[in-house]
């Protein structure tokens, strides 16, 4: 039971063109969130962002059982946008799955623009959208900000796996019921999103209190108390 | 960088080297989410091997690193499971860091020849139009 195990789509499960279209897909994606990174990165986010990729990585090797002969893991969208942003924390979680994919192994080549497209674009995206909503609307405390990285957690990791769902109902190479398939993924989804919305809630909790400068959803997302009073 | 920020840096460096140094031995080894629906609908002996059906595993083609010297969170010669795991861990933490890291620190903005982008600016300056991250 201490095996860490492969966790990334593998070579084959899907075809060859639909592979190859996602290549292009994340690579055009990724571009974008170059583009828009450049203008977030500072002194001060750089150095986090790194961090931030690491620490994804580290917790992406701790696998929670979620049912009998069923396991999860983080995949870090909810995290990275929470503290250094969605165009930054897209490329963090892209910067794990390609070390993931060429050092350890993990996650096929041919396969790394699903990869990319599901958990780094697709699940970080979900995941912003409902922090920037959440945080508008929740209170401004730390359960407000534990209950944003639960829901978003949850959300963005479902439809991170509806990315697959998509990808295998295009290309995928087994003959099996896309419904099934898709039944089982967002079951164990939710599971595993419970489990990664807790880790994300834990974390950025205690970064904001340790350093709330460094959250950066509490810069960008919350309006800045002395802006409305002012306005007030 | 300031002193304090070096101190958060360090510290949080430390917590993803533990998790994935030791913690990681004590994580699950069942097939997550993902590989339990790719097993759906095949049939598997002792020694995990398919012995029927149809699913997506037997689509799996080998990785083309599967060679690797760090191939599946393990670090090839090291017979002992935990270290080999502890280790591997470890090494990907500080690749990915370093990676991560040099890449962002290259893509960011200067902030001496960006006046008026200089540090903590974000903060000080909420109306500024250019500050609209949302």
């Amino acid at each position: 039971m201490d095996d860490v195990q492969a966790m990334h789509i593998a070579n084959g499960i899907i075809n060859g063109p639909v592979s190859a279209i996602f290549i292009a897909i994340a690579m055009a994606g990724l571009a974008v969130c170059v583009w828009r990174a450049k203008l977030d990165l500072d002194d001060r986010l750089a150095p986090m962002a790194g961090l931030v990729a690491a620490f994804i990585f580290a917790v992406q090797m701790l696998n929670f059982q979620v049912l009998p002969g069923v396991s999860g893991h983080l995949l870090g969208g909810t995290l990275a946008v929470i503290l250094v942003g969605p165009w930054v924390g897209a490329l963090c979680v892209s910067t794990v799955l390609i070390v993931q994919a060429l050092v350890f192994a993990d996650g096929g080549l041919t396969a790394l623009g699903l990869n990319i497209t599901n958990m780094a674009l697709i699940g970080t995206a979900a995941a912003y959208l409902l922090v920037a909503l959440l945080l508008r609307v929740l209170p401004r405390s730390s359960r407000g900000l534990g209950a944003t990285a639960l829901i978003a957690s949850v959300i963005g990791v479902v439809v991170a796996a509806m990315g697959f769902v998509a990808e295998f109902a295009l290309g995928g190479t087994a003959d099996l019921s896309i419904t099934a398939v898709a039944a089982t993924m967002a079951g164990t989804h939710t599971l595993i999103g419970i489990g990664e919305g807790l880790i994300a809630a834990t974390t950025v909790v205690t970064v904001a209190k340790v350093r709330p400068d460094l959250v950066y959803a509490l810069r960008a997302f919350r309006a800045p108390i002395r802006a409305k009073a002012a306005v007030a | 960088m300031t002193g304090r920020l070096r101190v958060f840096l360090a510290g949080g460096l430390l917590v993803a080297l533990l998790l994935a140094g030791v913690v990681s031995n004590f994580a699950s080894g069942s097939p997550d989410g993902l590989d339990h629906a790719a097993r759906q609908g095949c049939t598997f002996n002792a020694d995990d091997e398919i012995t029927g059906g149809t699913c997506m595993a037997q689509q799996e083609q080998e990785h083309q690193l599967a060679d690797s010297p760090l191939a599946d969170y393990g670090i090839r010669g090291i017979d002992n499971e935990y270290l080999s795991t502890g280790l591997s861990g470890v090494l990907g933490v500080l690749l990915t860091f370093a990676i991560g890291g040099g890449m962002f620190w290259l893509l960011r903005r200067r902030s001496p020849e960006e006046g008026g982008h200089a540090l903590g600016e974000d903060l000080a300056s909420p109306s500024e139009p250019s500050d609209q991250k949302a």
